[in-house]
Parts: structure tokens; C-alpha cells; sequence
């Protein structure tokens, strides 16, 4: 593997021998992985692959089966999605689970409420620290929405907005939980050509402005190709690859798996 | 020791009455996922069915073979179709409705016909007619077999012999577990989703209505509102045995006689009521799926 | 002291109605008056849980019963306060009723919360039902001859003034009303409300955006079952005898005709649905002179739910207000 040897000090999310078994389905097998402080990861892999199911054991969805998930050195088992997130992991979901009923601007407002420190007793009185934190988390919420170009339907309801936007907004609303590390789950899924470059460019951008990780999953292999530094396969739960684009792009393991799939097509 | 034995006859002949209507929740919950709430008052216009039935063909004070049967029948007749206009009026038009939604339909629907029945045929318990004279049948020391007892365990197995046939064997009954596995696989593979829904409601109904007759045969005491305790009693039954499985069913509708009847009987009848919602919330605390269930992981 | 403001108008509104009801009506209608805030509180109260966080309690009249005991209870065998503070004694067995109420609902909702939908609401019927027949075997309160002889709010000897019992017993009733409004209503306008719906809406994205979805539930519960108590402590008062069939199933039912009628989720709605819902037995007693003594009341209400659900499912008031209403008139007219 081209970068094994890469400083372990610098290790933000790791995953060990993580393995997901439903009766007598391993989802995912002993899938170890690494990722750096501000890298750019992708993980990619035929349909079924146990992607999607990766991603529920590092949040904490799904209870691994056995193997270990670490977060700047401490490990996440065990622990409920909500704690993982406050510890500073956060997602995306494939199937878009926005709050439907409530605004663009309530859906992100959620997302910050691990940062609220008032209590409700300060709701009912009304006091200075309600209106001021209520006020910071609404600035902080709307400018993140004008980020990504949705700040003027922050008072539309969530669910009216258009499929790409939902996309969007999933994106913005976790990263209103100020994460380290964020998982994109197919971000760019039933968005057209041009769509999906402006918002990889967008992905791109936020990473360095919050200094985040972003570790993401994407069927287009080209996309994924394009910008991610480092890329993990998946086939049938295992591992089957890693490394840079050049490297994937030359393995004939990938080519053979992805063939595979492209011949029932 | 004896009374002990004597108990037990008690109660699994109470536990198989339970079972008859746990199965109709059962059957329900397996193909729809919601909790038929209006069951338990399907059971009881089952009961009146049978009261009125007696009552117009003049077999009210004349117990015998025939007059059971044709009670079963009348009740049996007047559930299935209770429940087919049910389903038909309230549930399908919510089918793809939130569940909370039907949930309150189905509360709705069994406030409906617990206070037009109040209305229809008076809140005053009624006298059940007498089925089958009530004698002791034979007698091991101090533990008696007494007729009644005998009929409602033979009534109950011949009925559970027959729905295990009919989900088996017949083609609806594989129809059945096909919907309950997957509706819309089923549907692609050309089952008419909306027949085997109707069909479940016809035939739980009937159990039901079996039930209420067994029910009249052992306590003869029918009113309005007698479907909302043993209906609870049931519906625990079916969540203690695994709700959605059938064998769970009749399994929990057994436990729940058997440990009624105990209870009574050796710490306190006052706390009989208290003692299923006291099951049930052990169960779901300790064991959601129930004995026989499966547990499931939502998709994410 | 502006947090007193919005609550302050609307308890001088209030005020006038009870002067109103004080001095131009008859007993019957001000102890109506009485049975509609009490309504208003179990409503409010039980919208906070079906309603904001979508869970589906049906054992609300347990918390009810457990509030109407206690001060019943307190007030008859605990008098702390005589003479013209007599009036302390139901402040603070109405506060206990309340906290008695939220610690049952902190038992219940721990364990049971983790439930959904249907089981949730069978395993909290069921928590209500227990309730009812603990307090039918407890023969320190009665059992099923209940306690009667609860003692009403005095009258209010101010010195120069004396208010009259009723008038008092309005006012305290129209203090919980407008505390029970303003903790929920503002509590649905921060971040903590939002927390509640997020609950509602879906608890696992909910949980990944790093909401603690348990202790939601439990918050909410706890609040509801505390003005579930508060309520049941104003009902003893206003009756002056409960039993255990005071608080049965059919208690829970109507809290949740009113919330549904009114719409999950509006607080305006439900407060409506409780006023209604309460004076529609008056009204349809008028009726029954027509239908021979029978009461419909009880099928008038099954079907208007099922006719909900099936023509207007997110109850007449839907998740708006009356203020929301008011917001667009103003724009409009703008």
C-alpha cells in the first residue's frame, strides 16, 4: 500500500477490524481504516458493498458486531449516535432524513443545539442569555445557509425545497454541529453533471474554511477519482483496495469488481 | 396438588379464549403493523350477535349441541363482517396515513361502537343464553371436568386446528404470510394485497366472535363494554407471545390464563386487572419482541 | 421583569372573564368555568407529548388521578396553614401534586420511552390503568367509595375585601393556565422546543445531530405529567369528591380527542378543542330531550375523530396558532 507509513500522530478517525453481522449476512468484514486530520477520504464500492452500513457503525446507528471505531484516540463503541456527534463526528444521510415538517432554518437551528447552554428555566424568564445565545446560533445558522446559497428559504419549509437542495441542507445542518470529522453519504446522488462539480468544489471549500475531515461515499468513480486523497473499496463488507486515485484507478481488484457489476448492467 | 390441577383447568380454558382473540391482533398487527384496537368490540357485538340470534330463534333456554353451533355461526357471520366494513371504511383509506394516524382511527372506531352499542341495546348487562348445561362431567377427587370447560378447550382447538389449515394449505393462507413477509413484493408477484388484508380481517373477526360465544358459555354476563378488558387481556397475550406470530398467540394466550388464574387464586383478586398491563410492560421492557418474535433493525 | 409581561395580559384578560362569570352567571356555569381550565391544563399539557415530540401517551388521567389524591389527600389531613392563610395550603399541595405527578412521569417515561407508537401508547394506558386500580385498593383514600368532603378554596379575606371562594378558585386555576401557557409556549420557541420536534420528526437523524432523544422524551413527559397534576389537584378542588372512575380510560380518551381535534401540535388548538370539548355535553344536554335521555355526546366525539383522520388529519388548527393567523393578516394587509 503506497502511504502505510504515515505519521499515527496525525490519525484523526480510525476504524479496527470493524464487522457488522445481520444473522448470516456479514454486512461488513474486518474493514480497517485510517484517516488523517484534514483529509479528503472516499469510500466507494458496488451497490451493497456495506458502505452505507460502515458509516451507521462509526455514528453509532448500528452497534458493531465486533471491531473498534476511535475518534482522536478514544474509542467510540458503545457510545449513542448523539454522544458521537457531540464528540465531533457527524453524517449525512443517503435517504435524505431532513425534519419535514419544519423550516430550512429550524433543521439547521437543531443541529446547534448541542452548543445551547441555556436551560428552561432561561426560556421562561426570557433573560438576556436566552436572546443572546438564540441570536449567535441564527447568525451562526443563516450564514452557513448563505454558504451554500440557501440563506433566502430559510423560512421555507424543508420538504418543499427541490431533491439537490435537501442534499444541501443535510450537508449544512451537520456541519451547524461544528464536527471534525464529517460523513457525506452519497451527497452528490440524483444531481446532474455541472450540479455535482459545484457542489465537490463546495465540499472542497468548506473543508479548508472549518478545517474539517470529510470522508465520503459516491458511486460516481470518476467524481470520487477527482478529488479524494485517499479512497477505500469496498466489495461484499471486505476491503478490497486502498490508496490514492492513481493506485485504485490501476488495481485490478477494483476493475474486477466493478466489471462485475457492469456486466449484469 | 388437586387444587392446583383444578387451576389449571381454569385457566387454560380461560388461556385458550384469550388466545381466540389474540389471534385476530395477531393476524392484524402481522399484515398491517398496527394494533387493531376495534378488535375487542368486534368480540363483543359478536356476543350480542349471538344474544339476539338465541333470542329470535327461541333457543334461548334450550343448550344443546346445535344451539352451539348455531351461535358460533351467527357471531362468526357478524365479526367478519363488522371487520370487513372496518377495514373496508377506516383502515384503507389510511393505509399509507402516518401510524399514529390509524392508531387514532382505530381508537376512534372502538369508542364508536362501544357507545352505540350503549345506545343500541342499553348499557345494562344482559343474560347470555345458556349453550350447554352445565354439569360436572367427571370428577378426580376434588378436581371436576365440568362440561363447559370441556367445550370452550374443544371449541378452541378445533378452531385453531382449522386457521392452521387455512394459513398452511389454502391458497389465501399462503397469500397471507406472503403480504406479512413483504406487501409489496407480493403485490408485484400478483397477490391482490387489498383481497388478503379483507381476508385476515374476516377471519381473525371470526376467532373473535368464537371467543365471545365461549366467553357468554362460561360467564353469562354480556354488556358494551365487555370487549375492553379481555380485549387488553388479549392484546397482551399476542405482545407476550411475539406479536405478528401465530403460534406466540396462542402460546401468550395460554400464559396469561394460566397466570391470571394463579394469581386469583393464591395472592389477590383485586390486582387481576393490573396483573396483564404488568406482564406487558415487563415484556416490552425486557423482551420487545416477545417470546416468540423476532426482533428487527431499522433501516437506515 | 418583562418576561411578566405577555403573561400579565393575558391573566387581566382572564380576570375579566372570571369577573365577568363572578358576577353575571350562576354556580353551574362558574364551576363549568372551572371544569374548562382544567381541561385547558390537561390539553396543553398532553399536546407537549403527543403533539411537539410525536410520542402518543394514552395514560394521561393516571397523572391526573395521582395529583387529584394527593392535594385532595394533603389538604384534608395536612393542614399546615389556618385562618385567612389558609389559602397557602393549596398552593403548596398543588405544587406537590404536580411534582408528585412529574416524578411518576420521570418512572413511567424512563423505561417505557424507548418504545414507538403503538406500544407506547398501550404500555402508557396500561401505566394509567394501574394507577386507577392501585387507588381502588388503597383504603387510606377511599378505594372505589373515592374521598369525598375535599375541601374548596376559601374565600380571601384581604382585610378591607373579602374575595369570594369561586373567585379565588378562578384565579389560582388562571394562574396555572397562564404558567402551564407560557412555560410550553416558550419553551417551543427556543432551542429546546426545536429539540422536542426534532424528536417528532425523525429521532435517528435527530440523535445524529446531536440531540439526546431519550432525555427529550423524558423532559416532555415529566413537564406534561406535572400540569397533568396540577389539573387533577384543581379538579378535586372544584368537585369536592373524586373516586377511582374519575380518572378511568375514558379521561385519557378525551385529552386526546381534545389534542387531535384541535391539532397536534398548536397550542391554540388545543386550548379551543378543550373549551369545546367541555361545554358540547351542555350543549347536547339540551338534545336529549329530543332523544329521549340518550347521550350521543360520546358518539358524536368517536366519529368526529375517526372523520378527522380521514378528512383532515392534522386536526382543524393543523401546527398553526391563532398569532400565525394574525402574522398573515398583518402581512397581507401591509
Amino acid at each position: 500500500m503506497s502511504n502505510a507509513q504515515t505519521n499515527s500522530s496525525n490519525i484523526i478517525l480510525e476504524a479496527k477490524n470493524l464487522t457488522m453481522q445481520f444473522g448470516g449476512l456479514k454486512a461488513v468484514d474486518q474493514f480497517s481504516f485510517s484517516i488523517e486530520k484534514g483529509q479528503l477520504a472516499g469510500l466507494i464500492g458496488p451497490n451493497g458493498a456495506g458502505k452505507t452500513t460502515a458509516f451507521n457503525m462509526l455514528t453509532g446507528v448500528y452497534m458493531p458486531t465486533s471491531g473498534e471505531v476511535i475518534l482522536n484516540g478514544e474509542i467510540l463503541n458503545g457510545k449513542k449516535p448523539f454522544q458521537i456527534s457531540h464528540k465531533g463526528l457527524t453524517r449525512t444521510f443517503q435517504n435524505i432524513r431532513l425534519f419535514k415538517d419544519l423550516t430550512v432554518l429550524e433543521n439547521v437551528l437543531i443541529a446547534g443545539h448541542q452548543h445551547v447552554s441555556y436551560g428552561l428555566l432561561d426560556t421562561f424568564l426570557q433573560n438576556d442569555r436566552f436572546e443572546v445565545e438564540e441570536l449567535k446560533l441564527r447568525n451562526k445558522a443563516l450564514e452557513i445557509l448563505a454558504l451554500f446559497g440557501l440563506a433566502d428559504k430559510a423560512f421555507e419549509n424543508s420538504c418543499s425545497l427541490p431533491y439537490g437542495e435537501q442534499r444541501k441542507l443535510e450537508i449544512v445542518r451537520a456541519l451547524m454541529t461544528d464536527p471534525k470529522v464529517i460523513l457525506l453519504d452519497e451527497p452528490a446522488a440524483g444531481m446532474n453533471h455541472s450540479e455535482t462539480h459545484k457542489l465537490m468544489d463546495l465540499i472542497a471549500q468548506i473543508r479548508k474554511d472549518f478545517k474539517l475531515t470529510v470522508l465520503l461515499i459516491e458511486h460516481d468513480m470518476k467524481l470520487v477519482m477527482g478529488i479524494c486523497e485517499k479512497i477505500f473499496v469496498l466489495d461484499h463488507g471486505v476491503k478490497i483496495e486502498e490508496g490514492n486515485a492513481h493506485h485504485i484507478q490501476n488495481s485490478k481488484k477494483v476493475i474486477e469488481a466493478y466489471l462485475g457489476v457492469d456486466e449484469v448492467h | 396438588m388437586q387444587d392446583f390441577l383444578q387451576h389449571m383447568i381454569n385457566g387454560l380454558s380461560l388461556g385458550s379464549i384469550y388466545a381466540l382473540i389474540a389471534l385476530g391482533y395477531t393476524m392484524v398487527y402481522g399484515i398491517l403493523q398496527m394494533i387493531n384496537f376495534a378488535h375487542s368490540d368486534v368480540y363483543m357485538i359478536g356476543a350480542f350477535a349471538a344474544f339476539y340470534t338465541a333470542r329470535i330463534l327461541g333457543i334461548e333456554n334450550s343448550p344443546g349441541f346445535s344451539t352451539l353451533i348455531i351461535l358460533l355461526i351467527s357471531s362468526m357471520v357478524a365479526c367478519s363482517l363488522l371487520g370487513l366494513a372496518i377495514e373496508r371504511f377506516a383502515y384503507r383509506p389510511l393505509r399509507k396515513a402516518p401510524k399514529l394516524n390509524i392508531l387514532i382511527t382505530a381508537i376512534g372506531v372502538s369508542l364508536l361502537l362501544e357507545y352505540s352499542s350503549q345506545i343500541l341495546f342499553g348499557a345494562d348487562p344482559k343474560v347470555f343464553p345458556e349453550i350447554m348445561q352445565d354439569s360436572v362431567l367427571a370428577e378426580f377427587g376434588l378436581v371436576q371436568l365440568k362440561i363447559s370447560d370441556i367445550t370452550v378447550l374443544g371449541v378452541s382447538v378445533v378452531a385453531m386446528l382449522a386457521l392452521n389449515y387455512i394459513i398452511q394449505k389454502t391458497k389465501i393462507g399462503k397469500a397471507m404470510r406472503a403480504v406479512s413477509v413483504n406487501a409489496r413484493v407480493a403485490s408485484m408477484l400478483g397477490v391482490n394485497v387489498n383481497t388478503v388484508i379483507s381476508m385476515t380481517f374476516v377471519v381473525g373477526s371470526s376467532l373473535a366472535g368464537i371467543g365471545s360465544v365461549l366467553v357468554g358459555m362460561k360467564y353469562p354476563k354480556i354488556d358494551p363494554l365487555m370487549g375492553m378488558m379481555i380485549g387488553l387481556k388479549a392484546f397482551v397475550a399476542a405482545v407476550l407471545g411475539g406479536i405478528g406470530n401465530i403460534m406466540g398467540a396462542v402460546l401468550g394466550g395460554l400464559l396469561m390464563g394460566l397466570s391470571e388464574e394463579y394469581v386469583v387464586a393464591y395472592f389477590s383478586s383485586t390486582y387481576r386487572d393490573a396483573l396483564a398491563f404488568g406482564i406487558l410492560i415487563l415484556v416490552l421492557i425486557f423482551r420487545p419482541s416477545g417470546l416468540l418474535g423476532k426482533s428487527s433493525v431499522e433501516k437506515v | 421583569m418583562k418576561f411578566l409581561k405577555q403573561p400579565a395580559l393575558l391573566a387581566i384578560g382572564m380576570i375579566c372573564i372570571g369577573l365577568i362569570l363572578n358576577f353575571g352567571t350562576n354556580a353551574y356555569i362558574q364551576l363549568t368555568s372551572l371544569f374548562v381550565l382544567v381541561n385547558c391544563l390537561m390539553a396543553m399539557s398532553l399536546n407537549l407529548v403527543n403533539g411537539y415530540t410525536g410520542q402518543f401517551s394514552l395514560g394521561h388521567a393516571g397523572f391526573m388521578a395521582l395529583g387529584a389524591y394527593f392535594s385532595a389527600y394533603a389538604s384534608m389531613h395536612w393542614p399546615l396553614f389556618s385562618g385567612p392563610l389558609a389559602i397557602l395550603n393549596f398552593v403548596l399541595t398543588t405544587l406537590g401534586s404536580g411534582l408528585l405527578a412529574a416524578f411518576a412521569g420521570y418512572v413511567v417515561g424512563l423505561p417505557s420511552l424507548r418504545l414507538k407508537g403503538d406500544y407506547l401508547a398501550i404500555v402508557t394506558l396500561g401505566f394509567g390503568e394501574i394507577i386507577r386500580v392501585s387507588l381502588l385498593n388503597m383504603d387510606f383514600v377511599g378505594g372505589a367509595r373515592g374521598l369525598s368532603g375535599i375541601p374548596s378554596i376559601p374565600n380571601l379575606d384581604l382585610g378591607f375585601m373579602v374575595i369570594e371562594h369561586y373567585m379565588v378558585s378562578f384565579l389560582f386555576s388562571t394562574f396555572w393556565f397562564v404558567t402551564c401557557f407560557f412555560v410550553i409556549w416558550r419553551i417551543m420557541h427556543s432551542s429546546h422546543g426545536r429539540g422536542f420536534l426534532s424528536v417528532r420528526e425523525d429521532e435517528i437523524a435527530a440523535e445524529a445531530m446531536g440531540i439526546d432523544t431519550t432525555k427529550t422524551k423524558v423532559r416532555a413527559f415529566v413537564l406534561s405529567s406535572f400540569f397533568a397534576g396540577v389539573a387533577g389537584a384543581l379538579f378535586c378542588h372544584a368537585t369536592n369528591y373524586i373516586s377511582p372512575s374519575s380518572f378511568n380510560f375514558q379521561k385519557s380518551v378525551d385529552a386526546i380527542i381534545m389534542v387531535v381535534l384541535g391539532g397536534m401540535g398548536s397550542m391554540s388548538g388545543s386550548i379551543c378543542a378543550a373549551i369545546f370539548i367541555t361545554l358540547l355535553p351542555e350543549i347536547l344536554r339540551s338534545l336529549k330531550e329530543y332523544t329521549g335521555g340518550i347521550d350521543f355526546r360520546m358518539v358524536i366525539y368517536s366519529l368526529s375523530l375517526i372523520l378527522v383522520m380521514l378528512l383532515r388529519p392534522q386536526g382543524l388548527f393543523g401546527q398553526t396558532e391563532i398569532t400565525d393567523l394574525w402574522k398573515k393578516y398583518v402581512k397581507r394587509s401591509n
